[in-house]
């Protein structure tokens, strides 16, 4: 029976700092210093979960990152947080940790009928039941699988997690803190240069810690020790380097809650090597482990098998567990798979009495459902009770970081194992992870590692060579067997996370899916939150040897970021919530929220939407807004229209190169509508630009258009017509605006700014005037968006708020009152003015009726591409009005339209971009694209709105609802 | 990625825009020629490799400029100008 005894001294545990934690909601304690996989084991909790597809019981396999069995739910609510690696989570007082994939508890799950149903998850499975004959199927499995498959669940919960993402530069990366990682961190910080050494565990030392060689742990002390105390040096416990990118840019995750994007000038992989478990049957019951995590377990956990042990092995690193256990008392039988052991390890066994059955495998594991007993196969077919079986496969470097970059790694037949195949400019790797294994030889190729990184920084002196600790490593020699079964009863596994066997490997070969690629999506292999970390190698070694081919041709799948499971937490950092992207906000958006409007987002914009003097709803106070506005005087918020100061000796040219009409003879002192085409001939944006100076303009963008415009301006400026001069400068946040309309606006204007002319000779329309008022510059600019007599008046944004305060105390005898963007935006459907819904960039200066506009005498940017043959169409989708024709029925902006007598089926003939209640037809309008536009006016057409099942019909007509004559803006 | 910018020197590529090819040369204003044209704005090569493209330090100088960048491993090969 699997059970393990609690050494009374040794390890790395603090004794002294027990530590309270539940498991499924039992109590249970460990130390300080423990694992949440060490602390559930000392305490005998042997089955900890149930695996995804079959639910077998399943314990801890291994002894780090790489666990594939050992996956925790901790927390609860904000802090839920499934699929924690038990073997790396450091133990800490008040961790609340659940199974997963079992209910109700791991030792009885209700769920393990799987294991009968498991023709269900054979290879290909999901394959299957979407192609050909069993599509059908699918319905019929889908419940059943959704209910039993998954990794853990997460909560619904908001995060209650505070996570940060922080910006860093270094001279020197190094990627793991084992022998070599140490070394390599030591030899480059005595050199000056500034150094990360980045681990994923709470201590340092890697492979150093789970030893028992004290030489090599007085060197990782006075190592540690020298790290810690310079000052050039950060260290990064608990961080797991994530991915690799471009120019040697690290993305780390820090303790699980910081994101650390690290810019590094040089890179040193020591991320190690992590044992492979060996094939066989029933290899995945709990208490077959790693005999790696066997010795880890022992040495810094001083938690050892209560009786005794049982390893199976293909290399000689199992013995160095061995070893350790047979010190500890713990009975050790060794059945070694290979006929070859040096005669070194057969003595040293025998002098701690440990046996060692040369040529033996596994027949059977006597499992209930922990292991029970052993029973060898080959020559000593023996069977051994034991509390554990330890398995080594042999050693697999983490080349993962290396791969990032797209450099696929190389197999070394030497150590049975895949190595980095190469390196990008400024990268190294050192250690196991490089195929370099024992201890102090790691030492040494960081040590030489650190001396090529700093050779590669242009240091001229490089430090001596380091002095390595006393003692020698255990020689490595391996006989690879990645097929250990025995042909026995039972699954072996090769992908423990995703239950991908033997039998599976070979089932997806036959049916033709034996590339690796393949393999992997045909059974799933690889995948899971482990990605195959202890499963790869093995599987496609299988796969080799089915299609008699070496391992290197075969080679490996694609290495991809994250190496770890990461947490969409950590990956959004601080960006929840209204973090999530900037806010914009005008420089009257503080009077608005005091005066109550109602904000609306309009790209990063907030906007006053509508105030609570005109209503409580939208749709009340739009329409009172527009009364206010057509009848008497009303207010409003342009501050995020775009604004750019244009000035130079050639700014007329400029503007008559990218408008469509002329800017160039534009008088003085007034302003101009103006549209600007893409170069590909579709219309870019429109708006007023008016003429300060002979040399300065003052041009506006719509809201949603001003940084590209903004950014293409200065694109032809720059790159292309370096000869014009003249310059750009976005006045967009430092300028505010506000839009005064209707038939009192002159009258308002007057009361608050006395002695200005605003007669139609001081300021005409379309005239622009500058003024001081009270020491701060205004520009006034008699235009009109809503078709009524109308002014933008512009100032410095820390003034904007004052000067509008002005304008309503100086009005308010007209009973003049702020009106918002919805309003605002329903004025200028009823004048047929053109806005953002229309300008989509995918319509011509014809198909919104501005084509009058383009001028037959200067050429202007698109004005060649928009004589394409398709853009001149006739029956191009364009700019129509439409007038709601039943009473009681309303229009919606989306709405497809329809000829009278078409099926009402497909993208019909156009569509409504804006609607509107018009408070002067009494009736909803709209506009919208109509196949062949304003030809078809005055016919009857349908507006089918297919969300809610609506027709309705409208008749069109000109776009320009109200005052086609213009009189009002010239009043 | 980091970026040259000519004028601020090195930053995250964050900060800029991208701005397309800039190898093809802008037909001259006032151009009338169609395919002249329509080769500018619709033809592009898409290579893989070495190539030179513009860049805009938006969030920065506001800069425009061409920077020449191996498409397939982000490695800049030349700064801007
Ligand atoms: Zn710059």
């Amino acid at each position: 029976m699997t059970s393990f005894r609690r050494l009374s001294q040794g390890g790395r545990i603090d004794r002294g700092r027990p530590l309270n934690f539940t498991f499924n909601g039992g109590k249970r304690q460990g130390f300080a210093g423990d694992t949440l996989a060490s602390a559930l084991l000392a305490a005998n909790d042997i089955v900890v979960g149930r695996s995804f597809k079959y639910h077998r019981p399943r314990g801890v396999m291994g002894a780090g990152l790489e666990e594939p069995n050992a996956l925790f739910t901790t927390g609860k609510g904000g802090t839920e947080e499934p699929n924690a690696i038990g073997p790396a989570l450091e133990l800490r007082d008040g961790l609340a940790a659940r199974s997963q994939n079992a209910w109700p508890s791991p030792r009885f799950d209700l769920m393990a009928v799987n294991s009968l149903a498991s023709p269900l998850f054979a290879s290909g499975f999901y394959y299957k039941t979407f192609i050909g004959p069993f599509q059908k199927s699918w319905m019929f499995y889908e419940p059943f699988i959704r209910r039993a498959a998954g990794l853990g669940k997460t909560s619904y919960a908001a995060d209650d997690v505070r996570h940060e993402t922080r910006n860093a530069f270094c001279d020197v990366l190094v990627v793991g803190a084992g022998p070599a990682g140490l070394a390599a961190a030591l030899a480059a910080a005595r050199s000056g240069v500034s150094v990360v050494l980045a681990e994923q565990d709470f201590e340092l030392g890697g492979q150093l810690l789970s030893g028992a060689d004290a030489a090599l742990e007085a060197w990782r002390a006075e190592t540690v020790a020298a790290l810690q105390a310079a000052e050039n040096v950060r260290l990064l416990p608990r961080a797991v380097v994530q991915g690799i990118y471009d120019g040697n840019h690290a993305i780390i995750s820090v303790g699980g809650t910081a994101l650390e994007s690290l810019r590094a000038r040089s890179i040193i992989y020591a991320a190690g090597a992590v044992e492979r478990p060996l094939v066989f049957e029933n290899n995945d019951r709990p208490g077959v482990m790693l005999a790696s995590a066997l010795r880890s377990l022992a040495n810094r956990f001083a938690l050892v098998p209560s009786q005794r042990a049982v390893l199976l092995t293909n290399n000689d690193s199992a013995y160095e567990a061995a070893f350790d256990l047979a010190a500890h008392g713990v009975a050790v039988t060794v059945a070694d798979l290979r006929r070859e052991i040096s005669g070194a390890l057969m003595s040293r066994a025998a002098g701690q009495g440990i046996v060692v059955f040369p040529e033996s495998g596994i027949a059977e594991v006597i499992a209930k459902p922990d292991v029970r007993a052993v029973k060898l196969s080959g020559r000593h077919a023996v069977t051994i009770e034991c509390d554990v079986l330890g398995m080594s496969g042999g050693w697999s470097p983490l080349v993962h970081l290396t791969a990032h970059g797209g450099i696929k790694p190389r197999y070394d037949e030497a150590i049975a194992a895949f190595v980095p195949g190469a390196f990008a400019s400024g990268h190294f790797a050192a250690g196991a992870c490089n195929g370099v294994f024992g201890s102090r030889a790691a030492i040494a190729s960081g040590d030489a590692a650190a001396r090529a990184a700093l050779g590669h920084l242009g240091r001229a002196k490089l430090p001596a060579a380091a002095t390595l600790p006393e003692g020698e490593d255990l020689a490595y020699a391996i006989t690879p067997v990645w097929n250990a079964t025995q042909g026995s009863k039972g699954k072996a596994f090769v992908d423990f996370q995703n239950d991908v066997t033997a039998k599976d490997v070979a089932q997806a070969h036959d049916e033709g899916y034996s590339n690796i690629e393949h393999l992997k999506r045909y059974t799933t292999l690889g995948m899971g939150t482990d990605q195959g970390k202890t499963s790869n190698i093995n599987a496609l070694a299988i796969m080799a040897g089915l299609r008699g081919v070496g391992i290197g041709d075969v080679g490996t799948t694609t290495f991809r970021p994250p190496f770890t499971p990461l947490t969409v937490g950590a990956i959004a950092g601080r960006s929840v919530g209204h973090h999530f992207r900037p806010t914009r906000r005008s420089p009257l958006h503080d009077w608005h929220q005091k005066n109550g409007a109602t904000f609306i987002e309009a790209g990063l914009w907030k906007r006053a939407w509508y105030y609570d003097w005109a209503g409580k709803t939208p749709q009340e106070a739009y329409v009172k807004e527009m009364e206010l506005v057509r009848h008497n005087v009303g207010l409003s918020d342009v501050s995020t229209l775009g604004k750019i100061d244009v000035q130079g000796r050639d700014a007329g040219e400029f503007l008559n190169r990218v408008y469509v009409n002329g800017f160039a003879k534009l008088p003085v002192g007034k302003a101009r509508y103006g549209v600007m085409l893409n170069d590909d001939g579709l219309v870019l944006d429109d708006g007023t630009t008016s003429r300060i100076s002979e040399t300065q303009y003052y041009l506006t963008t719509t809201t949603a258009q001003a940084g590209e415009v903004m950014s293409w301006l200065e694109f032809l400026a720059q790159c292309h017509w370096p000869e014009l001069d003249v310059h750009l400068a976005s006045l967009t946040d430092e300028w505010g605006g506000m839009s005064l309309a209707g038939p009192k606006a002159r009258e308002a204007l007057a009361l608050a700014l006395p002695g200005v002319d605003l007669s139609n000779e001081g300021l005409p329309y379309m005239g622009v005037k500058d003024i001081t008022f009270e020491g701060v510059p205004v520009r006034l600019l008699r235009l009109s968006f809503s078709g009524e007599l109308g002014y933008e008046i512009h100032c410095p944004a820390n003034y904007t708020e004052a000067l509008w305060e002005h304008l309503l105390k100086a009005a308010a005898p007209l009973g003049i009152k702020p009106y918002g963007l919805e309003s605002l935006a329903s004025l200028r459907i009823e004048k047929g003015h053109v806005a953002g819904l229309e300008l989509d960039h995918r319509n011509s200066l014809d198909d919104l009726g501005l084509g009058k506009m383009a001028s037959a005498t200067k050429p202007f940017v698109g004005d060649v591409l928009r004589q394409r043959e398709d853009m001149m169409a006739p029956e191009r989708w364009s700019l129509v009005g439409l007038e709601l024709l039943e009473a009681g029925k309303t229009l919606r902006g989306g709405s497809i339209l329809f000829a009278a007598n078409d099926e009402i089926k497909g993208h019909g003939r156009g569509y409504i971009t804006s609607v509107t209640w018009s408070v002067e037809l009494q009736r909803f309008i709209a506009l919208g694209l109509y196949q062949g536009g304003l030809k078809h006016e005055g016919e009857e057409i349908i507006c089918a709105f297919p969300l809610k099942n609506e027709q309705v019909k409208a008749r069109i007509v000109s776009p320009m609802f109200i005052d086609s004559k213009g009189t009002r803006l010239h009043a | 990625m980091r970026i040259p910018c000519p004028h601020c020197g090195e930053r995250d590529v964050n900060e800029f825009r991208y701005g397309g090819d800039a190898t093809k040369q802008r037909p001259a204003h006032g151009d009338k020629d169609f395919q002249t044209w329509n080769a500018y704005v619709f033809e592009f090569d898409n290579p893989k490799g070495p190539h030179e493209e513009f860049w805009q330090h938006t969030l920065g100088c506001r800069q425009w400029f061409r920077l020449k960048r191996n498409t397939a491993t982000n490695q800049i090969l030349g700064g801007g100008q």
